[in-house]
């Protein structure tokens, strides 16, 4: 087996163990990370959403949010980790796919 | 670490744009000078790797999460230049399709986890390794500990961005209008976890990935940009 496809298979097997950075923090109960509230998890832990920050907050919608299909995330563990794993696989297509396209725009401006 | 949209006003995140526009340009052009064609699919999976490390969020019992980065990884096997770009598309796309880090903060992002985390990481790499093989010891003690200073440099900015944002921006009552957290809390809450532990994972996958490249021949005497 050629390097690459070997260290190829090696992203494929984290992506399929990638639910683990979903279950560890479910099982030892920790919440988002420090600075990454959303602004109601804000609201409940100082009372207030500071105005800017309401403002700013809610300005872009990604597609899947918390690398999850929309509403998934709802729908029970099961479906939150098959979610996680769909995403992380489509999240490492999209990452290699502009590596390479930057890479070969890079090419082609170096051959002109 | 990943700082969302509205934690930071637009004098900030708008410094941090400017500021990244040069380096990204001057990444680009370093990285098209350096690339080999045999090396392409290696970057690319380097990119995918950071992105995947990512997503192991590590629990801290009771409390908040974090995870490794791997842009300290990337500068060792591809130069600080290519990691500052692959490490950007990594974060630019997690902010724009998975809600990871905000779009106005794209800049300050890619400054942190980007720019001074494999720079700092890299150097800090150079010294320890000195003129050793990379698959010395030096090397692999040299990656464990530039990538957890490397980690810790990137959490420190990230808290000095936040803190400061109830200094510089207050609505008409003199409520912060951004991060409500000052310096005094963003950087002992910062520094604490990624001094104690999630430094600590970030070296330890740094090593690992970087003594399995080596001890599988996948990388040879030396890195791929040198």
């Amino acid at each position: 087996m050629s390097k690459t496809k070997k260290l190829f298979i090696g992203i494929l097997v984290l992506v399929m163990l990638s639910p683990l950075g979903i279950l560890l923090p479910y099982f030892f109960k920790a919440g988002s990370a420090w600075g990454e509230w959303g602004p109601d998890e804000l609201k409940e832990m100082i009372g207030y959403v500071p105005k800017g920050l309401e403002r700013l907050s809610s300005f872009w919608n990604p597609i899947f949010p918390d690398y999850n299909l929309k509403n998934w995330s709802e729908k029970g563990l099961f479906y939150e980790i098959l979610g996680y794993v769909i995403t992380g696989l489509l999240g490492v297509t999209i990452v290699i796919g502009i590596t390479y396209l930057i890479i070969l725009v890079d090419r082609k401006t170096k051959n002109r | 670490m990943h700082i969302p949209d509205g934690y930071l006003g637009p004098q900030t995140y708008g410094s941090m744009f400017a500021v990244m526009v040069p380096l990204w340009a001057k990444a680009y052009s370093s990285m098209k000078k350096k690339v080999k064609e045999e090396t392409i699919p290696l970057i690319a999976i380097g990119s995918a790797f950071s992105f995947v490390i990512m997503m192991f969020n590590i629990p801290i019992p009771g409390g908040t999460t974090g995870h490794a980065v791997g842009s300290v990884l990337l500068s060792i096997l591809f130069g600080p230049w290519t990691a500052l770009i692959l490490t950007s598309i990594v974060l630019i796309i997690q902010a724009l399709i998975f809600g990871d880090g905000g779009i106005t903060a794209i800049g300050a992002n890619c400054f942190n986890m980007a720019f001074a985390m494999p720079f700092v990481g890299y150097y800090i790499y150079r010294l320890i390794r000195g003129k050793s093989p990379i698959s010395s010891k030096r090397s692999l003690i040299g990656a464990g500990v530039g990538a957890y200073i490397g980690l810790n440099v990137a959490a420190l900015l990230t808290a000095l961005e936040l803190g400061f944002q109830p200094i510089i921006a207050k609505d008409s009552q003199g409520l912060p209008l951004y991060c409500p957290y000052p310096l005094k809390v963003t950087i002992p809450a910062m520094m604490i976890e990624h001094l104690l532990l999630f430094g600590i994972i970030e070296a330890v996958v740094t090593v690992l990935v970087l003594y399995y490249l080596v001890k599988t021949g996948i990388l040879k005497e030396e890195s791929y940009h040198e």
